[in-house]
């Protein structure tokens, strides 16, 4: 393929309703790509967790997503509150979501314990009070592309 | 069996996709929490759920289900239906309780499949 595709999403915060969207158009993208489908189900689901957090907990955010030969890079980032412990929210079942989310079907505490099954490198890097970034990488077969 | 099957075994209406009737699935996930379809639906294709909200499309997306089954006589709106109209997936109603619709599909062979 050569150089890496680059694509950038703006998370609006406020409207979960649009949750999801950017999801949805890295995953058109791969398929059109002709990205192996065992990977864009990854990156899919992965990305939409990661999506459905930053507007949960963090009004909104960025999403960059990096195609390149070898792998699928997403870089997260909010200026949300932080995850002040992070062993404990990767444990399934742990979650700081408001009640209300969970009567929406998310904040049963399976967000960021799905991002980590679902991707094959996960690196968060949070700082209480200015915000996470969330990286994430799913390996391309040398066939994928 | 198809979701034309499906429907009529469940008394079903179709919102959308009596195009799609004849399409075939083997197994079936339920589930009122989006993040446990994410996490377990694994090689299902159709989704029952009691749920109704944009993000049940949104999550059967992800996970190319091709159809979506609400139960408890949930409707989904507008919006929802062109999500779902948008991306080829089936959407059924049907007033039976989800327990009951789990019951039913399983008489008839279908499994669940992590």
């Amino acid at each position: 393929m050569g150089e890496p595709l680059i694509y950038t999403y703006d998370i609006d915060g406020e409207d979960f309703t649009r949750a999801g969207e950017a999801s949805s158009s890295v995953k058109n993208r791969l398929k059109m790509l002709g990205v192996d489908s065992a990977a864009i189900r990854k990156t899919a689901i992965a990305m939409y967790e990661g999506e459905i957090n930053m507007v949960i907990h963090a009004d909104g955010g960025t999403i960059t997503v990096i195609i390149s030969d070898d792998a699928i890079t997403m870089v997260l980032a909010d200026r949300g509150p932080g995850i002040p412990d992070i062993e404990k929210a990767m444990q399934e079942g742990y979650s700081t979501a408001r009640p209300e989310v969970r009567s929406l079907g998310f904040g049963a505490g399976m967000g960021l314990p799905n991002m980590k099954r679902f991707t094959d490198e996960m690196k968060i890097d949070t700082v209480i009070g200015q915000g996470t970034t969330i990286t994430m990488k799913v390996y391309l077969h040398s066939d994928g592309l | 069996m198809t979701i034309k099957e499906m429907q009529e075994v469940l008394d079903a209406r179709f919102l959308y996709g009596e195009e799609l009737a004849d399409l075939d699935a083997q197994y079936v996930f339920s589930a009122d929490m989006m993040s446990d379809v994410l996490a377990f639906c694994g090689k299902c294709s159709v989704l029952i759920t009691g749920l109704c909200n944009p993000q049940v499309v949104r999550t059967a997306e992800m996970l190319d289900i091709c159809c979506i089954i609400f139960v408890r006589g949930k409707l989904p709106d507008e919006n929802m239906l062109a999500l779902a109209r948008g991306k080829s997936i089936a959407v059924l109603a049907t007033s039976h309780y989800m327990f009951t619709t789990c019951g039913i599909l399983y008489e008839n062979g279908l499994r669940g499949g992590a």
